[in-house]
């Protein structure tokens, strides 16, 4: 049985390598928000309430696109969306808390952090502690993306625009879902979900990230009834 | 005003990463719900890496010989053999940069 600090370290540990694209990506989102002539604290202000990577650039993008603040604030809420799945997921091993710590917990489940994290509770059912180690990797999530919005907010854009590190994100991602590909129903999912995810690119209030991920779980529910 | 936006964006994206965790037990999923709800990983993350690598700043498809497509399949096959994260994600930057710096150049 490991500790609650063996759990928060290990949940550190595991996010950890994902900085490696979280850090120059949260730089560029302070830096553009700032070129996109809002008030530093309004941008840093995003990092600290909305707390949601690409969601902040849309949000401001479409402010000074001059698209209404109800249009921007559905948006956020749309591309958010995704969260109800990952708590869905996350809700089974978490029922134990109370309502108060759960409340607390939900603020820090990220993309990655609910990744690895679940890829841990998977392997660790019995562990009675679990908890610690989402708190580990939201908490490192936190903290490395406050730093870098900050740090992109005040010194401007110092990561060079050639280098395309905005690329980092989606190969982030690629090395979360990697090694399902040895497993064909899952290939199928994923291969749906991106192929809806351009299908639908234009979809009003950038909602293809919510309807693909419904139409490649549909499609995972079909292959679960053929696979009896 | 801006801010009360951003107040209102902040309380709606905390639901979305609430409401399942705090308000839903683990009886309202029936068993076919949670298997599928094991694909959630698969099912949502390529809506992140799809239009990430195939689409460009100003929203439209990249051509097919666009330098992302490779630096994508480097780091696929990479990260399958390592599965080492910062191992995949190196190698799709570096041998993107490979590329736009040194190929295309």
């Amino acid at each position: 049985m490991l500790t609650k600090k063996q759990l928060f370290t290990r949940g550190m540990l595991d996010i950890s390598p994902h900085m490696l694209s979280v850090i120059p990506f949260g730089i560029i989102c302070g830096a553009i928000g700032v070129e996109l002539g809002f008030h530093p604290y309004l941008v840093y202000a995003m990092s600290f309430i909305i707390f949601g990577g690409a969601s902040q650039i849309v949000f401001l993008q479409l402010l000074s696109g001059g698209a209404s603040s109800l249009v921007a604030v559905a948006s956020v809420g749309i591309i958010n969306s995704r969260h109800l799945l990952y708590g869905a997921v996350l809700s089974e091993y978490l029922e134990k808390l109370s309502f108060i710590k759960k409340l607390l917990i939900s603020y820090v489940v990220v993309d990655q952090g609910f990744a690895e994290s679940n890829k841990f509770f998977k392997k660790n059912r019995s562990e009675e502690f679990l908890h610690y180690h989402l708190i580990g990797t939201g908490c490192t999530m936190w903290v490395c993306w406050q730093i870098a919005t900050l740090s992109g907010i005040v010194l401007g854009s110092f990561v060079p625009e050639e280098l395309g590190l905005k690329f980092a994100i989606p190969l982030t991602f690629i090395a979360i879902v990697v090694q399902d590909l040895k497993k064909l129903d899952h290939v199928i999912v994923m291969i749906t979900c991106g192929l809806s995810s351009l299908l639908f690119f234009d979809a009003p209030f950038k909602s293809y990230i919510i309807i693909s991920p419904i139409i490649a779980l549909f499609v995972a529910a079909l292959l679960l009834r053929l696979k009896k | 005003m801006t801010l009360t936006a951003i107040i209102f964006a902040g309380i709606l994206t905390y639901f979305t990463r609430m409401t399942m965790i705090a308000l839903i037990s683990r009886d309202m999923l029936g068993d076919k719900i949670k298997a599928v709800l094991e694909y959630v990983p698969s099912a949502v993350f390529p809506a992140i890496i799809f239009p990430g690598i195939f689409i460009n700043d100003f929203g439209t498809f990249i051509d097919m010989n666009d330098p992302k497509i490779f630096g994508a399949l480097v780091a696929v096959i990479v990260g399958y053999f390592s599965k080492n994260i910062i191992a995949t994600i190196s190698a799709g930057l570096v041998s993107y940069w490979f590329l736009i710096f040194v190929v295309f150049n």
